[in-house]
């Protein structure tokens, strides 16, 4: 069944192929060495890795135009390096030094890159569900093409965020796809203890808001139903709401132990890792050999060297700066 | 020249003229746009802006307040008018943790224009969850400016400004106030009210009576009282905006009357009257000849009965026996 889906949605160019593959690489070499050192104790606060989830990432992101809003969870290391941050600069933010994205205020939690339009990770769940909105209808009044891609997981769909924001965005025709990425796992509670009614593309509907689902390990179909639902969004103006099932390979966040999961469970999805799954169809389509591969991934993690070796030697933010930004014109 | 205006109609108008001059500002709110506001300070606007600038929103104060901060961050400069500063609570985790840090938290990349209009306070026999006064709790947050104009000249000149403010403005109106009268400079004139900058709205060399809000009010008539009929001079000062707070002015008075008073209508524990204390024993101690006195509102939720609800905000008597107790020695 999985080889059918992929069947149905065929490879963009080579070259755009190759590319989300690597990127997907990146972001996977950057949440392991995130994760190292974070439990060597040089991150510090809080680490949610998105490993596992790349095709998600990479597949949704990649269906964005430039000129689109992004806006993500407190998982968001994989969002803001798929929109084109400097890796460094995201590493630097996670070890709370001043060249990172937010001059070391924000940490792995709170990411943000204005220049790219990466609105932001946020560490209330579901609290950029009305952000998401609000930059919509901003977009909406200012005339402009902009939608609105906002991602967060299945736990955020029990706030009341959740049911506000798509009600107002179906109520005032806004241009914001809500992505839902579907882990199965709500902070450490598997979905079926907390939700009542599980299938969030009837929840969505619910709300008036027209729902799509896709395999969110893998990229392609991502991309491609991301992109149905971001045209939908920008041509008639209202909003969509894609569901992507996917998986978490470890904790909620890096400190916390594996929970619930079988064996069986983690050999399964490890099968599905869309590294994996997205190499082997690149090879076997003949864009990729396997020494292109695996240069793909020695050049991540030879990017990821650079990155830390740029944030450790980037200083800590000076105390004399602790107010600075606070206002308009307040220090800097 | 100036005329007289209802403190909402001076706030009608701030709206009106700041709609007009910059197309990036927009009104959300509940029932803001057919039924003209709940105290009916947008009165005409929908029909003037339409319905796209002027939007009435469902019962969802968290996600509209949301959707303020969103719109801010991306260019317009939205204006969220929540009923009562009672519904406000329901969207503190879109003022506090998001409004309030995001320019900050972010690094200074991006910044939140956003004002949100609130009334508070008691008066009205409407009960514990829609009577309360909240200024003390918005003064607590750094990131935000508080504002808590008490005449119709201040709403709108305030009111102005904040919608200006490239950062964002919890703009604390009273629901006791709306009908109040003023003097207000013409329109055309371009009155803008500074924030951070007290009035002092009546000189006095006795004490200084420091009053928020509706009780900026209640702390001038109390001095009127005090010098007709026991010959003291108060000097009353009204902050105008809690955050930033004119602490120059205040200190100064202290420290030429020796002696001060704070009013304000919320409760006692961590309140407006208990941080101004504060400040004014770290900035003028040696000038003190009495400690600072506060008159606050009750430590009850706010009660329905008329005779109870009397007793749980401070009157004009409450201030002049506050203040005859500083100068007790004299």
């Amino acid at each position: 069944m999985f080889a059918a889906v992929m069947a149905d949605h065929p490879l963009p160019d080579a070259g755009v192929a190759t590319e989300w593959l690597q990127a997907m690489h990146l972001i996977r070499r950057f949440e392991e060495r995130a994760s190292e050192l974070y439990a060597q104790g040089r991150i510090g606060g809080f680490l949610h890795v998105s490993t596992g989830e790349e095709a998600t990432i990479i597949g949704s992101v990649r269906a964005l135009r430039e000129t689109d809003y992004l806006v993500s969870t407190y998982r968001a290391h994989g969002h803001t390096l798929a929109r084109g941050s400097e890796p460094g600069r995201v590493m630097a933010e996670l070890l709370g030094r001043v060249d990172g994205l937010c001059r070391g205020r924000a940490g792995s939690t709170h990411l943000f890159d204005g220049a790219r339009r990466f609105m932001g990770g946020y560490g209330i769940v579901g609290a950029h569900l009305p952000l998401a909105a609000g930059f919509a209808l901003a977009a909406d009044r200012l005339g402009t093409q902009d939608v609105t891609l906002c991602q967060f997981g299945d736990g955020a769909s029990n706030q009341a965020t959740f049911g506000e924001a798509l009600n107002l965005a179906a109520l005032w025709s806004l241009p914001v796809v809500f992505m839902v990425t579907n882990n199965r796992f709500a902070a450490a509670d598997a979905q079926d203890k907390e939700s009542s009614t599980k299938d969030l593309v009837k929840r969505a509907k619910g709300f008036g808001v027209k729902a799509l689902r896709c395999d969110g390990m893998d990229v392609v179909q991502t991309h491609d139903v991301t992109a149905e639902a971001l045209a939908v969004a920008r041509e008639e103006r209202r909003p969509m709401l894609v569901e992507a099932r996917t998986y978490r390979f470890r904790g909620h966040s890096a400190a916390d132990p594996d929970e619930e999961r079988t064996a069986e469970q983690l050999e399964e999805w490890r099968r599905r890792d869309p590294l994996v799954t997205f190499g082997d169809r690149l090879v076997k389509a003949g864009i990729l050999d396997d020494e292109r591969r695996g240069w793909l991934d020695r050049d991540a993690i030879a990017r990821i060297d650079e990155a830390v070796a740029f944030a450790e030697a980037s200083p800590e933010p000076d105390p004399q700066t602790l107010a600075d930004d606070l206002y308009a014109g307040s220090g800097r | 020249m100036s005329r007289t205006l209802r403190y909402r109609e001076a706030l009608n108008e701030a709206l009106r003229e700041e709609l007009r001059r910059d197309e990036t500002v927009l009104l959300m709110g509940e029932d803001i746009g057919v039924y003209n506001g709940a105290f009916k300070v947008t009165e005409g606007l929908l029909a003037e802006f339409g319905d796209q600038r002027v939007r009435d929103t469902p019962i969802s104060e968290n996600t509209v307040v949301g959707m303020g901060v969103g719109a801010a961050m991306t260019g317009l400069r939205p204006i969220v008018e929540i009923m009562t500063i009672n519904f406000s609570l329901l969207a503190l985790d879109q003022i506090v943790n998001q409004a309030a840090s995001i320019r900050y938290m972010f690094g200074g990349q991006v910044q939140v224009p956003l004002v949100i209009r609130t009334p508070q306070g008691g008066g009205g026999q409407l009960g514990p969850t829609h009577s309360h006064t909240w200024e003390s709790l918005f003064l607590h947050v750094p990131g935000l400016h508080v504002a808590v104009p008490s005449t119709p000249a201040d709403a709108k000149g305030l009111l102005k400004t904040a919608i200006r403010s490239d950062d964002p403005v919890v703009f604390i109106e009273h629901e006791r106030l709306y009908g109040q009268r003023g003097e207000v400079p013409d329109e055309g004139e371009e009155h803008l009210v500074p924030f951070g900058q007290a009035a002092i709205r009546r000189a006095g060399d006795d004490v200084t009576l420091i009053g928020t809000s509706r009780m900026a009010l209640t702390a001038w008539r109390a001095a009127d009282q005090l010098a007709a009929e026991h010959g003291i001079q108060a000097e009353v000062v009204d902050p105008r905006t809690l955050r930033p707070l004119d602490l120059d002015t205040i200190v100064a008075s202290v420290r030429k009357t020796n002696r001060c008073v704070v009013v304000e209508e919320g409760w006692p524990n961590g309140g407006v009257g208990a941080t101004l204390a504060a400040l004014i024993q770290e900035h003028a101690f040696e000038w003190l000849d009495a400690p600072v006195v506060r008159v606050t509102g009750a430590d009850v939720p706010m009660p329905y009965a008329k005779s109870l609800e009397r007793a749980a905000v401070p009157r004009e008597a409450d201030v002049v026996r506050a203040a005859l107790s500083t100068l007790r020695d004299v």
